[in-house]
């Protein structure tokens, strides 16, 4: 069966028949609508989708509009990362296990790949995973890990073989973050919050069922991951004028006493610049529509970091007086990044991460100009020496 | 609305692509911008003969193709690509659009003329004007019962034109180009070079009673020249590319260096969006949204785009992109031109100052 515009309508009418969403419980209609393949159409039949065109999701967006909704801001992690990963490595059992409540929302996700010792280089990471029967035992430390706290699964990196070169000798783990031995610990960030957490795995054991991917193959697993992180990061506001510039260019209206000409030739350059990163957003989506997110993705994050430090940059200067302020320094937990919601001087500290986050600026750039340019890499000095033996 | 190119588009772009690849390389422009004539008048004649591109945005009971300017945006594209020099931009764009903004008896007789390629025209208004001041801020051509007397200095196009569609005393006329005179000008861009035109007691048919079909035609020009501009700016980013692939010194190849894989990655991307912008200003002026504000974000970045990009293209290129014979220079002129033309980068957005709603501070 091809699954067309009207099919998707039919069956969203069908399902809401059997379903009332002012009669079910919210989970309870999450559930159904998962079992019912409305969750992401373009997932296969019975992991919550219909095999359907990717585009085909907005209409069921549309027509289930008002209904009870996954919680987005936890499950970004989990939506973003972890399920197209489990879909394109996971065993069956893997994806009937992980995926529903992922969707859900019953099950937090987290994810488990930087290191104090392991950034942009990330291939180089130490935690190490020593088989032991039908099990693994992980040892190591992760740091840069949001949701941490709340999760309940993580997508694991780990070194599995210090014997041969970095990128061969690692393999792709589903941590379980209630497992003994697995110690979650706030890191406070500039902004004065906690939004990210150290994790240290002290001798966690891991059945080897949760291992996805073979054995040795987790850089090639991870690549999917790290492909989606940017796409999710990356992701556009659909209206001109909104994101970032909505809430600077609000203020600059209400506020003509801060208006200066410096500023304005400032504003407007930046207002084009959204609107041009928009632009590029939409015909991107387009071109997603019927297919997999490609290198493209790490250009729309390179310029919406960018775009996010330029503008709250701006809006701090131009407040002046207030721009001397701040909102709270006090150390807390914060489940969400909350752009809107806090002051400038919030919006602009937490704006400079936009660049280190889900892979640096600088790497975005390496990226786009080896994989999209095809310009040649740069020598490598680690590329056939064995992890072991490199200098760290 | 789509910011893709239609299957349509792509077969038309191919058609424009093929032909200039045959009759429009490198070599051929600059050995043209050499000699005599500035333009390539049979390359114009192939152009609006096989491919139909004179007739482009004309409607189809006048003899034209009656496309939009999603199709008139391709074209732009492939001839900034190849620096091209011939007149679509002036005549099939600006000119046209002037006239068929008019709808007078006297302006479809012209279209129809113009539609088969068998005349060529210009707007003569200087090609520093722009939406917002169409004028230019110099028209000096009066009108008087029927005869036109004054002088419009860097007018583009001139040079290839039969008639000249001229703004005077608050009407547009046309006028035989053989009854004006047409001093070109030693011209920064090499490939549409720039003339001063000088009417003297010259007849001139009236083709449109107010000048709205005038400002009508400068914003779709500027929303077009968008996408030359992003042509201009893909052929400077491919050359480079190529030639930092190939080109060895310290024994690696200079692109491997990080230091200009940057600046590429980061060019890449303001093409990127420069593609975005234009398909969004050529979608809109074929009625897909709000022109105004399309058009303006569009020449507010592409103009910068294409500049950069021929900048960069010049750099990256060393000593040898300082050279006559090295192409760049073509696009480097028309580029830096382009920034100028139909309202600079600056003006679009104070243009966008209104449109978007972000007023300037009071006046004190």
């Amino acid at each position: 069966m091809t699954v067309d515009e009207a099919a998707i309508k039919e069956r969203v009418r069908a399902f809401l028949a059997r379903h009332d969403p002012a009669a079910t419980e919210p989970l309870d209609f999450l559930r159904a609508r998962y079992d019912a393949g409305l969750a992401w159409v373009h997932f296969p039949e019975g992991l919550g989708g219909l095999g359907a065109p990717r585009e085909l999701q907005n209409v069921v967006e549309r027509e289930l509009e008002g209904t009870p909704q996954p919680e987005p801001g936890k499950l970004v992690i989990g939506l973003g990362m972890a399920a197209p990963t489990i879909l394109a490595f996971g065993t069956e059992e893997q994806k009937k296990r992980f995926l529903r409540p992922l969707w859900t929302g019953e099950e937090i996700w987290c994810q488990l790949f930087s290191e104090p010792g392991a950034g942009s280089d990330l291939a180089t990471l130490a935690t190490r995973a020593v088989r032991d029967g039908d099990e693994w035992i992980v040892d190591g430390q992760k740091v840069w890990t949001s949701s941490a706290h709340h999760a309940r699964w993580a997508i694991l990196v780990a070194r599995t073989d210090p014997d041969v070169p970095k990128h061969r000798g690692l393999t792709y783990f589903i941590c379980d973050m209630k497992a003994p031995g697995v110690d979650v610990r706030p890191l406070r960030q500039i902004t004065g919050e906690a939004e990210f957490n150290e994790v240290f795995l002290t001798g966690v054991r891991l059945p080897d069922t949760l291992r996805l991917g073979t054995v040795g193959d987790g850089w090639r697993v991870a690549q999917t991951t790290l492909m989606s992180e940017r796409v999710a990061i990356g992701g556009s506001p659909t209206r001109r004028g909104g994101g970032a510039m909505s809430t600077v260019a609000d203020t600059w209206r209400q506020r003509p006493e801060l208006r200066t000409h410096d500023l304005h030739q400032r504003l407007l350059r930046l207002w084009v610049e959204a609107e041009v990163t928009r632009l590029a957003g939409v015909r991107l989506r387009e071109q997603l529509a019927a297919g997999a997110p490609g290198p493209e993705g790490s250009g729309m994050k390179l310029a919406f970091a960018h775009l996010n430090q330029a503008i709250s940059g701006l809006e701090v200067e131009m407040l002046r007086e207030e721009g001397l302020a701040y909102d709270d320094w006090s150390f807390r937990r914060s489940d969400t990044v909350d752009f809107f919601g806090r002051g400038a001087g919030y919006r602009y500290l937490r704006a400079r991460g936009n660049s280190i986050e889900g892979g640096t600026s600088e790497i975005l750039r390496n990226i786009i100009a080896e994989r999209v340019l095809g310009l040649p890499s740069e020598p490598r000095v680690d590329k056939n020496v064995p992890w072991k033996d490199l200098p760290r | 609305m789509t910011l893709l190119y239609s299957e349509v588009e792509e077969e038309l772009r191919a058609a424009v692509r093929d032909l200039l690849a045959d009759r429009c390389p490198p070599a051929t422009v600059l050995a043209r911008v050499e000699s005599a004539s500035s333009y390539d008048a049979d390359l114009w004649k192939a152009l609006a003969r096989d491919i139909g591109a004179a007739g482009l945005l004309i409607p189809e009971e006048l003899g034209g193709a009656g496309a939009s300017a999603r199709e008139a945006a391709v074209v732009l594209e492939e001839l900034g690509r190849a620096v091209t020099p011939v007149p679509f931009l002036t005549s099939a764009v600006l000119a046209t659009g002037a006239l068929a903004g008019s709808g007078s008896g006297a302006a479809r007789d012209l279209l129809a003329e113009l539609a088969t390629g068998e005349r060529t025209a210009a707007l003569a208004v200087s090609f520093a004007a722009s939406p917002y001041a169409p004028a230019g801020g110099t028209s000096g051509v009066r009108a008087e019962g029927g005869r036109l007397t004054g002088r419009v200095a860097a007018v583009a196009g001139a040079d290839a034109a039969d008639v000249l569609i001229v703004p005077a005393s608050g009407a547009l006329y046309a006028v035989d180009a053989a009854d004006a005179t047409v001093e070109p000008a030693v011209s920064l861009d090499l490939t549409r070079p720039i003339a001063a035109v000088t009417f003297s007691d010259a007849l001139g048919q009236p083709v449109a009673d107010d000048l709205a079909s005038l400002r009508a035609a400068l914003e779709l020009g500027a929303g077009l020249l968008a996408s030359e501009q992003l042509g201009v700016a893909e052929w400077c980013l491919t050359t480079t590319v190529a030639y930092v692939k190939e080109r060895h010194q310290f024994a690696r190849p200079v692109g491997s260096f990080q230091a200009l894989k940057h600046r590429l990655a980061d060019l890449w991307m303001e093409v990127v969006q420069a593609r975005a912008a234009a398909r969004d200003a050529a979608d809109a002026l074929a009625g897909g949204g709000d022109a105004a504000t399309a058009v303006a974000v569009a020449q507010a970045w592409c103009g910068e785009v294409a500049v950069h990009a021929a900048e960069e293209c010049l750099q990256l290129h060393g000593g040898i992109g300082m050279t006559w014979e090295h192409p760049v220079h073509l696009y480097l002129k028309r580029a830096k031109a382009d920034e100028i033309a139909l309202g600079t980068p600056g003006d679009h957005r104070d243009a966008l100052a209104h449109l978007a709603d972000l007023p300037g501070p009071p006046a004190s």
